[in-house]
């Protein structure tokens, strides 16, 4: 079954780039433009991958990603944030918020589509 | 459809984040102390940074960083938010806007003086490198030859739930050459008190690789801290190339990996060089190429506008027939067409504070430039107007608020001795009536001086000297081409372009302008301009055997006038309506209609904002929407119509201009009052 990926960002740009990238490799993409689009996109739907921006206006990815671990349909969810600075900090808050794994931006579409592989179970 | 140039999109993109950088810096400097606003920029920052060096704008991306890491420490608190810092990020914002223009050009010199400023408006800041794309070093790490590890790792309990899945790591290890692998289960609880979404199990693995430890460490990279994880070469394996036989990784060690480069991740610098060598041709065009949105909501537009020529051709047929069917057809497809055009309408509206924002910084820099204090107040910025009217209305606007600023507002000495506060003010203000937008810039300074502009019409030949010629219109000349105030041609306002070239941008937009000033006390100029310049509603109303349509916002009420009422005004002008005189036009006399009219005439009464006109028509018709299309160039000079449409017959019907009109009756009726 095609795997199906939630992605937030308040950049049309970057939401446009990953959208080619995982389409391209086959995944059913949605898209949202911030923390809380995201969060209503995945009341209503269980994703199988979510890669999200960190700063964002209305809901930033931190509050975001807390918030989506409460979520009952989305227990054990993978979640990817897009970073710009290697901030160990934000990392480390991004973790503890529930994410599991980053991205480094700017990143090639290969880059991105190898990470969704990786963190996607069998 | 193609799928439009990601690197277009980011160039619209990066426009909208600099204005947004650009309109937080401008509050900042009024809030100094606010932290949103504080947030808002170095969000704008961040994300053009990010989405720069995505699509290969290196430089930029760069620069960005710098003025970036600058700003962080006035969002942390470490250095403070001064109007010495805000001018040296709008400064540094304008240069982003060349990067995104121009990524190519030499910007060196400039880059290291613009982050000189910012380092020096937070001091104390480290010292900030001047932008180097190129900078990082690429550590290419040498492939070793097969090595057998034994890899032993263990996860948090709350892994699962975080969205890794263990199993992953095996598989990534798996696919890296031999392995063997072994599950720990001794964390493992008794059954009453597993948590099943908890992980108890802990791993070892013997894994025989020519890949380098940097990528055994890669698979974990995402739990890298919270995990223990130890690598060890085996002791028996043919060759160890890693330095150090064993290794535990610690919680800051590992971090570094996952910025620098590796083999599998190559450099910022190696990755974004092919996206800028395709982008390279594209990067040449202009911004305004990329707005071919905009243009598809005009090619949209005009399908509409066919679509509502040929429903009012069937809403024809359809009422001269007995068909029950086609005339239920025809009433649906009047009302989805009027929705559509509705919705059409209302996808190319945008509301004026997208334009009244420009000039904020407009003002911020003609401070500077004049050593005036200007306070600029903005209001009525919710009304909406179409896209491509306040776009054309830029240009002009800038040109009034630069005039405003030069020649309206006194300097300061002669503010205070005319007693006005020390900051003069500009006021730009929008207002909607009917189907018109009223936008006016006001300024509170010396007036326009009005021997000056007889002594300048006349040496410029305009009017003979000495020619009485009342107030308003003494004003008006300075709309005549060739006519500008400014004895010397200053930085400011004398750029070759006069009034007139405002006047006729608006006009060209179906608008006019106008002028009132008070000596001492400041000048207002007025722009009326059409809401939108497609489709409006209109009344459709018959004059003897001609058509002609009344655009409906304007109209207020209809009203039959018998024939007594009819007879008795005979001779006068106005009729008393509800207490209050209203001059009227008796349209058939404009048009010198000769045909027989009918018994019952009926007024029209529209209005501008607080003028009344009555139109008395033969009959009136009803609702129609009206396509516009304008008159030819012959028929330019006729006031009493705006343009012209296409009936449902395929007949034309002329539409009426009511601003013209008004100022008509308004004419007659200050003659009748005179005479009175």
């Amino acid at each position: 079954m095609t795997a199906s990926i939630l992605t937030v960002d308040d950049s049309m740009s970057v939401r446009m780039t990953t959208r080619i990238a995982l389409t391209g490799a086959g995944y059913k993409v949605t898209e949202a433009v911030d923390g809380l689009d995201g969060l209503n996109k995945a009341r209503a739907t269980r994703f199988d991958v979510v890669i999200t921006d960190l700063n964002m206006p209305n809901m930033d990815g931190l509050r975001m990603i807390e918030e989506f671990r409460r979520l009952p349909n989305q227990i054990g969810v993978p979640i990817l944030f897009l970073t710009t600075e290697s901030d160990a900090a934000l990392k480390g808050r991004a973790k503890a918020a529930g994410a599991t794994g980053w991205l480094v931006k700017p990143f090639e579409p290969d880059q991105l589509v190898r990470l969704v592989q990786k963190v996607l179970a069998k | 459809m193609s799928n439009p140039d990601p690197v277009d999109i980011f160039r619209i993109e990066a426009a909208e984040l600099l204005e947004q950088m650009e309109q937080g810096l401008l509050d900042l400097e009024h809030r100094l102390d606010d932290r949103t606003l504080v947030d808002a920029v170095f969000r704008a920052l961040h994300t053009l940074k990010g989405s720069g060096a995505m699509f290969g704008f290196d430089r930029l991306a760069a620069f960005t960083h710098h003025c970036e890491t600058a700003f962080d420490r006035v969002r942390k608190g470490l250095a403070e938010a001064t109007p010495e810092l805000v001018s040296a990020v709008l400064d540094a914002r304008d240069h982003m806007r060349a990067l995104v223009e121009d990524p190519s050009g030499d910007h060196a010199d400039e880059e290291r003086y613009l982050l000189e400023r910012l380092q020096a408006a937070v001091s104390g800041a480290a010292p900030l490198p001047v932008a180097s794309p190129a900078d990082g070093p690429v550590a290419a790490a040498v492939p070793a030859s097969p090595t057998t590890w034994c890899i032993r790792f263990s996860l948090p309990e709350n892994t699962l739930v975080n969205g890794t899945n263990p199993l992953s790591f095996l598989d990534e290890l798996r696919a890296m050459g031999e392995c063997r692998v072994v599950a720990d289960r001794s964390a493992l609880p008794p059954l009453e008190k597993l948590d099943p979404t908890a992980l108890y199990l802990a791993w070892e693995v013997t894994l025989t690789t020519d890949r380098s430890r940097a990528d055994i460490e890669d698979v974990f990279l995402f739990v890298m801290d919270d995990m223990t994880l130890t690598i060890e070469a085996q002791a028996d394996s043919a060759s160890t190339p890693e330095p150090g036989p064993s290794a535990t990784i610690s919680a800051d060690g590992p971090l570094a990996i996952a910025t620098e480069p590796s083999p599998d991740r190559p450099a910022p610098e190696a990755t974004a060089r092919p996206a800028n060598d395709t982008a390279d041709p594209r990067l040449r065009r202009k911004v305004e190429s990329v707005r071919v949105p905009a243009e598809r909501l005009d090619e949209l537009m005009d399908r509409v506008g066919e679509l509502v020529i040929v429903q009012s051709r069937l809403q024809q047929i359809a009422a001269t027939s007995s068909d029950m069917g086609l005339r239920t057809v025809s009433e649906e497809m009047e009302r989805l067409c009027s929705e559509l055009r509705v919705t059409m309408m209302v996808l190319r509206m945008v509301p004026v504070a997208t334009l009244f924002d420009r000039y904020r910084r407009l003002v911020h820099d003609l401070q500077r430039d004049t050593g005036k204090k200007i306070e600029l107040s903005t209001d009525g910025e919710s009304t909406e107007m179409d896209k491509t009217v306040i776009e054309r209305l830029a240009d002009p606007l800038v040109h009034l608020v630069r005039n405003a600023a030069d020649h309206g507002l006194e300097p300061a000495e002669a503010r205070a001795a005319a007693g006005k506060p020390e900051a003069g003010s500009i006021r730009l203000s929008a207002r909607q009536t009917g189907g018109e937008v009223i936008i006016s810039v006001t300024d509170d300074g010396r007036g326009i001086d009005r021997a000056r502009v007889r002594t300048k019409a006349e040496a410029a030949g305009l009017i003979q000297p000495g020619t009485t010629i009342a107030d308003q219109d003494l004003l008006q000349l300075i709309f005549q081409p060739g006519f500008s105030t400014a004895s010397s041609v200053t930085n400011l306002s004398g750029r070759g372009v006069g009034m007139d070239v405002v006047k006729k941008a608006i006009e060209s937009l179906h608008g006019s302008i106008d002028l009132t000033s008070r000596p001492g006390e400041g000048s207002t100029v007025s722009l009326r301009i059409p809401l939108t310049l497609a489709i409006i509603d209109g009344l459709l109303v018959r004059v003897g055997e001609g058509h002609y349509v009344i655009p409906l916002p304007a109209v207020e009420e209809c009203i039959e006038i018998s024939q007594e009422e009819d007879l008795r005004s005979r001779g006068r002008a106005f009729l008393s309506l509800r207490d209050t005189l209203v001059p009227f036009i008796r349209l058939r006399e404009l048009f010198a209609t000769s045909t027989k009219p009918d018994p019952y005439q009926k007024m029209v009464v529209v209005s501008t904002g607080d003028e009344h006109v009555g139109l008395i028509v033969d009959q009136i018709i009803g609702h129609h929407q009206t396509v516009i299309k304008s008159m030819s160039k012959l028929h330019e000079d006729v006031t009493a119509f705006s343009g012209a449409t296409i009936l449902g017959d395929g007949s034309v019907a002329l539409i009426l201009d009511v601003a013209n009109l008004i100022s008509l009756g308004q004419e007659q009726e200050a003659q009748l009052r005179a005479i009175a």
